[in-house]
C-alpha cells in the first residue's frame, strides 16, 4: 500500500521536529528515512504510524485519509529501536499477541494462530526457540522476534525505527541481509529510519534524507550518492574533504582555505602522487597513515594548515611507498560544487 | 605487576576486613536481631500458650475477640481492594502520562505516611465528630461515622494508602511506554493493553503492595485508636482488642490475639519472601531488567 505524506509540521513545545514535509512512498518499496540525530526521522516514522499526530498536515495510506485515526486502526506493523517485546510473554506469545486480542468474529482459531505463528517463526529461524522469553534472547534474536510481531497482522505498511541500532556490527549485517531477503519475499511497503548512510544505501529503494525538520532529497541510493542535490546530503552520505578554489574546464584547481567557491571532494576521489602532474595538484605533508582494511587512510596537511583525508587502494599504497612526514602532491580527480554553496560564498 | 605479589593473602578481595572484625560486626547485627525481634516473638507466643493449648484456644471463643477479628478482616477488606485500584490509577497516570500537578499527586500520596497516624484519626474526628465540620448535618440524617465502623474502615484506608502505588510507581516510570505502544500498533484496545501488558508486567509489584498495604490495615493502631471509641464487641479492631485486654490484666488472651497478629506478620514475611524468589523467574521484571543491562 503506498503512503503519502503532506505538509506534515510537528512542534515538540518550541523545537521544530518537522517543519511541512511531504513524501510519497509507492506502494511494495523499501523506502529509508535517513539522517543526524535531531533531523525528525522519528517523529515522522512515529506520525505515519499515529503514535505520534502531527499539528498539520495529513498522511494516507492507498490513497485513503488516515490523519485522524489511531495506531490502533491504521493496521501497521511498528518494529522499535529496542524491540518492545512483552518481556512476561514468550517468543510464541510475543508473536500471537496481534491475532489474539482481535474482536471475536475476526479471531483466527487457536490452530490458525498456531499455524500461523510457526510459519513465522520459521521465516525468522527460530523454530526451536519458541517457549523461550525475550530476556533469554540475544538482541539480533529479539529484533526477529519483534519483526515476525509486527508481522503477523498482515499490516498495510511496515515500520521500522532505527531496527538495527542496538545490534552490534555483524549481527547488523547479517540481519540487514535478512531483511532485504524478506522484502523481496513478501513486498510489503517498508519504511525504516537509519542515521548510518551506509546501512540506508545498502537497504533501501529509495532513500529521504533529512535534515533539520525537512526531507533534503528523496531518490534511489545511486540518485542520492552520485547526484546529491545539496552540500549537506554530499556531505552526510560520505566523507568529505572541503576546499575552496575553481572548476575550470572540468578540472579543479584548488587555493588556499576561504577563497573562491566551496568544493568537496570524496576521500577515495584525491589521487597522490610523489612528483607534480598536471596544473591542478597542491602540496601537502603526510601526517597520519592508517593501513589496516581495505582501503588505505592518509591524513596529510596542506600548505594552508588544512587537514586533508586521502584513501587508496592497498595496491596503490605499496607501489608509491609513503610514509609520515613525507611531501607530495595531491590531484582531485573528481570533485562536486553546488550553486548554493557558491552563491554563499562569493 | 610487581607489587602485587607483596599484597598480603593474594585471594582475599581488596574490601574484605580482618576476621575478628568481620565477626564482631555479624555477631552484633545478631544479637540486635535477637533482642529486638526474637526475644519479643518468643515472649509472645511464650506468654499466650503459657496456660496451656486450652485456655489459649479459649480466647478465640471469646464473643469480643470474635468481633474484633471480624472487624479488623472488615477494613482490610475494604482498605486493601480500595488502595489496590487506586495505587494501581495512581501510578499509571504518574508514570504514563504527563499533567500539571504531577509533582504535587506524587507527594500527597506520600502524606499519610509523613503524618502521625493519630492525626489522621483526629482529621477524621474533626471532619466527621460531634464538634466536627459535617458533624451536625450527619447527626441529623442518623449516620455514625466516628466512634462506629465506619470510621475505622476511612481511618484504615487512609493510613494504608501510599503502599500500593508507591511499589508500582517507580516499575511503571521505568519500563516506558514502547510495549504499550507495541500493543497498540498490534491493535489491541486500552483494556487489553491495560490487562493483557501493563498489569502482567507490574504483577510482582503489585502482589507486594498489596501484602504490605494488608499487614499494615491489620495492624494499624494509632489513627484507629483514635476514631473507634473503643466500645467493646462493636469498634475494637484487633490490635484495640489487645490493648484492652492487657489494661485488664487479662494477659493470656491478650498475648493470644497478639500471637496470631504476629502469625500474620510471619505468614507477611513468607509471602514477601515466595514473591521476591517467584519475580525472580524468567520473563519477570526482575531477571528481564537484569539482561536488559547488560
Amino acid at each position: 500500500m503506498s503512503i503519502s505524506v503532506r505538509g506534515i509540521a510537528k512542534n515538540f513545545g518550541r523545537f521544530q521536529a518537522l517543519k511541512n514535509v511531504d513524501l510519497e512512498i509507492p506502494a511494495g518499496q523499501l523506502v529509508a528515512l535517513l539522517g543526524p540525530s535531531g533531523s525528525g526521522k522519528t517523529t515522522l516514522l512515529r506520525i505515519i504510524a499515529g503514535l505520534e499526530f502531527a499539528d498539520s498536515g495529513a498522511v494516507e495510506f492507498g490513497g485513503k485519509d488516515m490523519t485522524g485515526r489511531s495506531a490502533r486502526e491504521r493496521h501497521v506493523g511498528f518494529v522499535f529501536q529496542h524491540y518492545a517485546l512483552f518481556r512476561h510473554m514468550t517468543v510464541f506469545e510475543n508473536i500471537a499477541f496481534g491475532l489474539r486480542v482481535r474482536a471475536r468474529p475476526f479471531r483466527p482459531s487457536k490452530e490458525q494462530i498456531r499455524a500461523k505463528v510457526h510459519e513465522l517463526l520459521g521465516l525468522i529461524q527460530l523454530q526451536n526457540q519458541a517457549g523461550r522469553y525475550p530476556s533469554q534472547l540475544s538482541g539480533g534474536q529479539r529484533q526477529r522476534v519483534a519483526l515476525a510481531r509486527a508481522l503477523a497482522v498482515e499490516p498495510s505498511v511496515l515500520l521500522l525505527d532505527e531496527p538495527f541500532g542496538a545490534l552490534d556490527a555483524k549481527v547488523r549485517q547479517e540481519l540487514r541481509r535478512w531483511l532485504r531477503h524478506l522484502h523481496d519475499e513478501v513486498h510489503i511497503t517498508s519504511v525504516f529510519v537509519t542515521h548510518d548512510q551506509e546501512e540506508a544505501l545498502e537497504l533501501a529503494d529509495l532513500v529521504a534524507v533529512m535534515n533539520e525538520g525537512r526531507i533534503k532529497q528523496v531518490g534511489s541510493p545511486d540518485e542520492v550518492y552520485n547526484r546529491p542535490a545539496s552540500s549537506f546530503v554530499y556531505n552526510f552520505l560520505g566523507n568529505v574533504n572541503l576546499f575552496h578554489g575553481r572548476v575550470q574546464e572540468g578540472k579543479t584547481y584548488i587555493h588556499d582555505q576561504g577563497t573562491g567557491q566551496a568544493i568537496f571532494v570524496r576521500p577515495h576521489l584525491l589521487e597522490i602522487t610523489r612528483q607534480p602532474n598536471g596544473g591542478n595538484h597542491f602540496r601537502a605533508v603526510t601526517k597520519h597513515i592508517n593501513a589496516a582494511g581495505p582501503l588505505v587512510k592518509v591524513e596529510a596537511l596542506t600548505d594552508w594548515g588544512a587537514i586533508v583525508r586521502v584513501e587508496l587502494s592497498q595496491a596503490q599504497f605499496r607501489a608509491l611507498q609513503l610514509a609520515k612526514d613525507e611531501v607530495v602532491f595531491i590531484t582531485p580527480r573528481e570533485a562536486a560544487v553546488f550553486d548554493k554553496d557558491l552563491r554563499r560564498n562569493s | 605487576m610487581p607489587w602485587a605479589s607483596k599484597a598480603p593473602g593474594a585471594t582475599t578481595p581488596a574490601t574484605s576486613e580482618p576476621a575478628f572484625v568481620r565477626w564482631l560486626l555479624i555477631g552484633t547485627a545478631l544479637l540486635f536481631l535477637a533482642i529486638f525481634l526474637f526475644l519479643p516473638l518468643g515472649v509472645v507466643f511464650s506468654t499466650a500458650l503459657g496456660d496451656g493449648v486450652r485456655m489459649y484456644l479459649q480466647t478465640f471463643h471469646d464473643p469480643d475477640t470474635i468481633a474484633a477479628i471480624r472487624l479488623t478482616l472488615l477494613a482490610a477488606g475494604f482498605a486493601v481492594p480500595l488502595n489496590m485500584v487506586f495505587g494501581i490509577a495512581a501510578a499509571w497516570a504518574i508514570g504514563k502520562f504527563d499533567f500539571a500537578g504531577k509533582s504535587l499527586l506524587i507527594t500527597l500520596i506520600d502524606l499519610p505516611f509523613s503524618v502521625s497516624p493519630v492525626v489522621s484519626g483526629l482529621i477524621y474526628v474533626l471532619l466527621f465528630g460531634l464538634q466536627g465540620l459535617l458533624g451536625p448535618w450527619l447527626i441529623a440524617h442518623n449516620i455514625r461515622i466516628i466512634f462506629a465502623v465506619p470510621g475505622i474502615v476511612l481511618a484504615t484506608i487512609f493510613v494504608t494508602f501510599p503502599f500500593v502505588a508507591r511499589e508500582l510507581l517507580p516499575m511503571v516510570q521505568g519500563q516506558g511506554n514502547d510495549e504499550e505502544e507495541a500493543a497498540l500498533t498490534l491493535g489491541a484496545s486500552g483494556w487489553q493493553t491495560f490487562f493483557r501488558v501493563t498489569l502482567p508486567n507490574v504483577k510482582w509489584a503489585l502482589i507486594y503492595g498489596v501484602i504490605l498495604c494488608n499487614a499494615r490495615a491489620m495492624g494499624e493502631f494509632g489513627a484507629v485508636s483514635v476514631v473507634s471509641g473503643h466500645i467493646r464487641g462493636l469498634t475494637d479492631t484487633m490490635p484495640l482488642h489487645i490493648e484492652v485486654l492487657y489494661n485488664d490484666y487479662q494477659f493470656v488472651p491478650a498475648f493470644a490475639v497478639a500471637s496470631l497478629l504476629a502469625l500474620l506478620a510471619l505468614l507477611t514475611l513468607v509471602v514477601k519472601g515466595a514473591v521476591e524468589w517467584k519475580s525472580q523467574e524468567p520473563g519477570s521484571r526482575v531477571a528481564s531488567e537484569r539482561e536488559m543491562d547488560t
